[in-house]
């Protein structure tokens, strides 16, 4: 890098610069590009039969539709958890406080069997869900609850230091000024939480469209119905198809990607319209 | 609803704390409501799974616990486990301060872009970040034919599984230290520098100490998702028997042979893991407010 550190007088930007970008390179940066090299081995109408199969549309659709709406699961309960835990006192509020990592702590392995021993049908909640008629175990709404499983930190996580933060002067402003309890939550809370809502719902969404581990278990895993696609990928790896497990990475990594750009966009946006309101 | 206090004739500070308890809080049927659907939610979701893991281990008796545990095969997955969790950690260390150091105590042009592409690995569905080591070190892949006629084994082996589970956790300890270290400044450092000290000498008197409590946060995160991590070491482990199976991989092949007890055993072992990360991250997350709390006087 040849940008001179201004501010600073203290040495080691060459040793710890050039240690990341190495390291950045040689691990991320070069086995990611290999990905769309890889790609380069199907022609472009090899390309996109693989892609617009039947099947691989199909698991893509489970994956990005489930996701999408797992995290929008995510995003209401996750602001009623964050309300309850900042807003109220109840017992065992640090506990639960505390539990709402776990979904991020716990092996993906290990809550893909918990999950569907849970809600098979001889399971603790599966037995009386199937008794109502309603299958969960082995259907796309397994794979449903578990991305809802998957997601439950990352609103709760993003949006709970602003909450904490966030004024309550203009909470009374608001109330001083006439507005009912409802129109201060609307008007004036909702806004200024919006950016670190879709940041959480960006990261829900995102963990939930790659997630593996903790969705084979209770998916079912039958093509065309409860096929995710990253179990796709691994399918198509053991027939050695590398090509074709290649192109619905490189699908899957550009729509992520675009996804998360225009949420991007969206909490910058809804950053400033924040700040306009406050 | 709650207006009429503001009338009221008691101090500015009375009433502000008057207005703040009534001003703050719905009804009470609206609170019970939010906390009920809160804690129905973490109970169902989070705490029914976890008691189930435990309560499925030891439903065949601690004895029958103990020998799953004690099995030659869920012994070498606990090795493997620990190990590439001690190669992967110290490797993302090394990176992470590195990282931290260049992007907290420095300007330069694209740092933006440096820390969104540290981050990247988090975007990245762990399937593909077993495949790109695939497409280099496999059979078809780049290297693959000349490390084969070399006879030397990467992917289906150790390697890969380090590499992988390296590529998973890479930005976790960065990802820590940087907002701590930036929050920081370096006025300490450069204080140090200026009396004279070497830089490595400034790094581990002065830097060290104050990010302490963070590093070691950040490897506790790090060495969790690091012993965890499933679908990116499945895609690169090859499932060989005894020897590259990590305790993940172990809890899905009984799982499906219907060794229902011994692979909740195993799982157990994991979830433990993470209660102990999330307890020792509390911990920390104490210390590190309070390491900050002299810094802002």
């Amino acid at each position: 890098m040849s940008a001179a550190p201004k501010r600073s007088s203290l040495p080691g930007f060459g040793l710890s610069m050039g240690l990341t970008l190495t390291w950045l390179s040689l691990l991320i940066l070069i086995p990611l590009a290999g990905l769309f090299v890889k790609t380069a081995d199907l022609s472009l109408s090899q390309f996109l039969d693989t892609v617009t199969s039947n099947r691989t549309l199909h698991a893509l659709r489970i994956s990005f539709g489930l996701a999408f709406a797992a995290a929008l699961v995510n995003l209401v309960a996750g602001l009623i958890i964050v309300w309850a835990l900042v807003r109220y006192r109840f017992p065992g509020r640090r506990l639960f406080d505390a539990i709402v990592d776990i979904p991020f702590a716990l092996p993906t392995a290990v809550a893909g069997i918990a999950l569907t021993t849970l809600f098979a049908q001889n399971g603790w909640l599966g037995a009386p869900l199937a008794s109502l008629g309603i299958k969960v175990a082995f259907t796309p709404l397994g794979i449903f609850l578990a991305m809802v499983f998957i997601g439950i930190p990352f609103v709760v996580r993003t949006v709970q230091p602003v909450l904490i933060d966030l004024d309550v002067e203009i909470e009374e402003a608001a109330a001083c000024l006439g507005a009912s309890r409802w129109q201060t939550i609307t008007r004036v809370i909702i806004p200024s939480l919006t950016p670190a809502i879709l940041t959480g719902f960006a990261l829900a969404f995102a963990r939930a469209v790659g997630e593996y581990g903790s969705v084979i278990f209770i998916a079912g895993n039958l093509p065309n119905v409860s096929e995710i696609a990253p179990l796709l990928i691994v399918i198509r790896l053991s027939e050695f198809r590398y090509a074709d497990a290649t192109a619905i990475a490189v699908v899957m990594l550009v729509f992520s990607f675009l996804i998360i750009f225009v949420l991007n966009r969206l909490q910058r946006w809804a950053q400033t319209r924040a700040l306009a309101v406050s | 609803m709650t207006i009429t206090i503001i009338n009221s004739p008691v101090t500015v500070e009375r009433a502000q704390s008057v207005a703040r308890q009534d001003l703050h809080t719905e009804p009470w049927l609206v609170r019970g409501i939010i906390i009920g659907v809160a804690v129905m939610f973490l109970t169902v979701f989070v705490v029914l799974p976890l008691i189930l893991v435990f309560s499925e281990a030891l439903s065949k008796g601690v004895g029958f616990y103990l020998s799953a545990l004690g099995d030659s095969e869920a012994l070498s997955a606990i090795w493997l486990t620990l190990i590439t969790a001690v190669i992967s950690v110290s490797l993302n260390l090394v990176f992470g301060v590195a990282a931290a150091w260049a992007v907290a105590k420095f300007e330069f042009r694209g740092k933006t872009l440096l820390v969104t592409l540290i981050d990247l690995p988090f975007s990245v569905s762990p399937v593909i970040s077993g495949l790109v080591f695939v497409l280099l070190f496999g059979a078809q892949g780049f290297f693959g034919p000349w490390l084969m006629a070399h006879g030397i084994n990467i992917l289906f082996a150790v390697p890969a599984i380090v590499l992988a589970t390296t590529f998973v956790t890479f930005p976790f300890v960065a990802r820590e230290l940087i907002p701590l270290m930036q929050e920081q400044g370096s006025q300490e450092e450069e204080a140090a520098i200026s009396l004279g000290a070497s830089g490595w000498r400034t790094f581990v008197v002065v830097t060290l100490p104050n990010i302490k409590w963070g590093l070691l946060y950040g490897v506790l995160l790090c060495n969790a998702r690091a012993m965890g991590e499933f679908g990116a070491v499945s895609v690169v482990s090859g499932h060989i028997r005894g020897e590259t199976n990590t305790m993940p991989l172990l809890v899905e092949i009984l799982y499906n042979e219907y060794q229902l007890v011994a692979s909740f055993a195993i799982a157990s072992l994991l979830a433990l893991l993470a209660l102990l990360t999330l307890i020792a991250k509390t911990i920390l997350e104490g210390q590190i407010e309070e390491g900050q709390l002299p810094r802002d006087d």
